[in-house]
This record gives C-alpha cells, structure tokens and sequence, in this order.
C-alpha cells in the first residue's frame, strides 16, 4: 500500500469516484447551460435564469465538482512529473509548492463563485 | 540491405549512449528481428548484448523497443517491425540499462512481488489437488497466459514515472489473475493493498499495454475488474 496524504481523499478508490461523479454533474451542467442559452441570451434573460434557486445551487454543486475534479487532476500530473524521481530532492519542494498554489486558487475559485452566485 | 540501428552503451566504458548503424543482408527473406541482431553479433560485432532465451515466444527474455513499439524481437518478423527498410532497436524504456539492449528489471520485478502472486489457501490440501469448476477455470484465461516480458509495462506512461508506486499492467494482470482464482482466499487482503492513489488508480486507460502485448492479453481489462471488485467492496 502506498501512501499519500495530499491526494483529494486518500484514497485511490474515493478519488476516482469523486471523479467521474464530478464528470457527469460537470456534463449535466454544462448540456442545461446550453440548452438554457444556446440559441443566443439577453442579460434580462441570464440575470433570470440565475436568479432561480435551483441554477444557483446547481452552479454551486458544479463548482465544487470542478474543483475536487481539478484537484484529483491536477494532483496527478503533479505526482507523475515533479518528483525525486524526474528531478531530485527538489522535485519534492517544487511539487509541494505546486500543490499549495493549486488548492489555493481553486479555494479562491469557490469563495468567488459563491459570492457571485448569492449576492 | 537492411539498415539497423542498435542503441549501445557500455555503462562502464561509455559517458553516454549512442546508436549504432549496421548493414545486414537477410537475403530477402522476413524473418525475425531476432535473428538479424544473431546475423549482427555473429558476423559484425560481438559486443553487441541482449538477452534471449528460448527464441519462440515463451521465455520472454527478449523484449525489445523495435521502430518504437515494444515486443517480443523472437517473434516480430521484419514485416511487421520494418519501415522504409529501417529497423532500430532501443532497450525497453523507462528501466535501467545493464549494456546495450539489457535492462536491469529489478523495478519490475519489485512490483510483481508486491501482488503476491501465488495462490493463498489456508484450508488443508486435499489429496490430490484442489479442484475448480471449469467455468471457474475460465475465469483464468486471458491471465495466466502472461511470460513477464514487460513490453506492457514498460510501453506505460503511468509506470515510467512512478515504477516504485503504480503497479504496473503487468503485476496487475497478475493480480486479478489471483484474485479471480476460485481458490485463492487472500481477495480481501489483497484488495486492501490496492485501495491507494498509485498502486492500481494510476492507470489511466490508455491501453498501451493492449498495443504492445505480444500474447495477445488485456491488462486494461484486467485492472477495470480489480476497480470493480475495489468498488463493491467499498460502497
């Protein structure tokens, strides 16, 4: 068993899953916004559109899939290209601070899509 | 004339490697890529070094990157592997090189360690021989059939990077092998080796493994049944 405490959820299983559930509410949102703004939008007619409580928490629910679907990503390519392996004990370094910045922009990513959805 | 170009190199000689062109005349004929590095070493260069054992697609010893896929060299005519009458022929990517076209295989074999790949069964041995239901014996066909070239492994992205923690097709395939075996009773104990980011969920899909298997097997497959098998346990 290897060990990795800053992968999504510890688990190879679980971070799979969130993966590919993440994948179909990311589709399913994106085909609604489609079909809700495909043949062309007005501002009237988007600020109503998100205006209803359920395009504002389906948006949330796709934000959140987006990020823990970036972060499982972004976790792999990360742990596959910047490591003591391909480039020596500063891999370690480079891939930590790498994964610091991810998850900070994605918790910033969130926080703002949440402040645009509910204010 | 047949132009190949083997890679060499000589860790104790040479500061790197290099590729080295060489003329053969395999009288029209396609035979294997095998028997022209024998025509090489015989009759040009002596030095040239790699492994091959039983010379039909058993052993397993001669797994090569010829033209840029991976194989068995004793079994790839020149047909398949020849193109625009140029043959070249590199190591297996991704492991050591020992001299020339030998890879030192420890990784490898490391991670083929690491399934245990022996039957588990605690219960006394019968007289003769524990005994399967032929549909159960079935479910072992496409699995044991596996030499441990490495072709597959060594063609895989996901074990070039993490050889000491993705598994690897290979040791996967040998995996499910064990835990699809009617026999074994170690499933819980092997699967719960196997629930992290890298050991089996490195593997992305990509089939190259698939590509490049000279027996004709699907680890893919194989390792889709290990995540199913993971995910009806946890769920």
């Amino acid at each position: 068993m290897v060990t990795a405490v800053t992968s999504f959820g510890r688990s190879g299983l679980s971070d799979w899953l969130v993966q590919r559930v993440s994948a179909v509410i990311l589709l399913a949102y994106f085909i609604t916004l489609g079909v809700s703004i495909g043949d062309g939008v007005t501002y009237a007619e988007w600020k109503a559109l998100f205006e209803q409580t359920w395009m504002r928490v389906f948006s949330v629910m796709a934000v959140l899939s987006l990020a823990a679907h970036a972060w499982i990503g972004i976790w792999a390519v990360l742990t596959d290209y910047l490591t003591e392996r391909m480039m020596g004990a500063k891999g370690n370094v480079l891939r930590f601070v790498c994964q610091i910045l991810s998850s900070l922009a994605i918790f910033v990513y969130v926080i703002w899509t949440i402040q645009i959805l509910w204010s | 004339m047949l132009q190949v170009s083997i890679y060499r190199y000589n860790p104790e000689t040479d500061a790197e490697p290099r590729m080295e062109d060489f003329q053969v005349d395999t009288g029209g004929k396609d035979v294997m890529v095998l028997d022209v590095l024998e025509m090489v070493k015989a009759q040009q260069d002596s030095s040239v070094t790699y492994r091959r054992s039983c010379r039909e697609g058993v052993c397993g010893s001669d797994g090569l990157n010829m033209n840029g896929k991976n194989g068995l060299a004793c079994i790839t005519p020149l047909s398949d592997a020849v193109k625009n009458n140029k043959l070249v022929i590199r190591p297996l990517p991704g492991l050591p090189v020992i001299r020339d076209l030998v890879v030192d295989m420890s990784l490898f074999y490391a991670q083929y360690e690491k399934v245990q790949p022996y039957l588990q069964n605690n219960t006394p041995a019968p007289a003769i021989e524990r005994l399967q239901t032929p549909e159960d014996r079935a479910k072992l066909d496409g699995l044991y059939e596996c030499i441990l070239c490495a072709c597959c492994s060594t063609s895989c992205p996901s074990f070039w990077w993490n050889p000491d923690r993705f598994i690897g097709p290979a040791g996967l395939l040998q995996s499910y092998r064990f835990l699809a075996d009617s026999r074994d009773q170690a499933t819980d104990e092997r699967l719960a080796k196997l629930d992290d980011p890298f050991s089996v969920f490195r593997c992305h899909g990509i089939q190259n493994c698939v590509n490049v298997c000279p027996k004709g097997l699907n680890p893919t497959r194989a390792i889709g049944h290990i995540r199913n098998m993971l995910l009806s346990r946890a769920t």
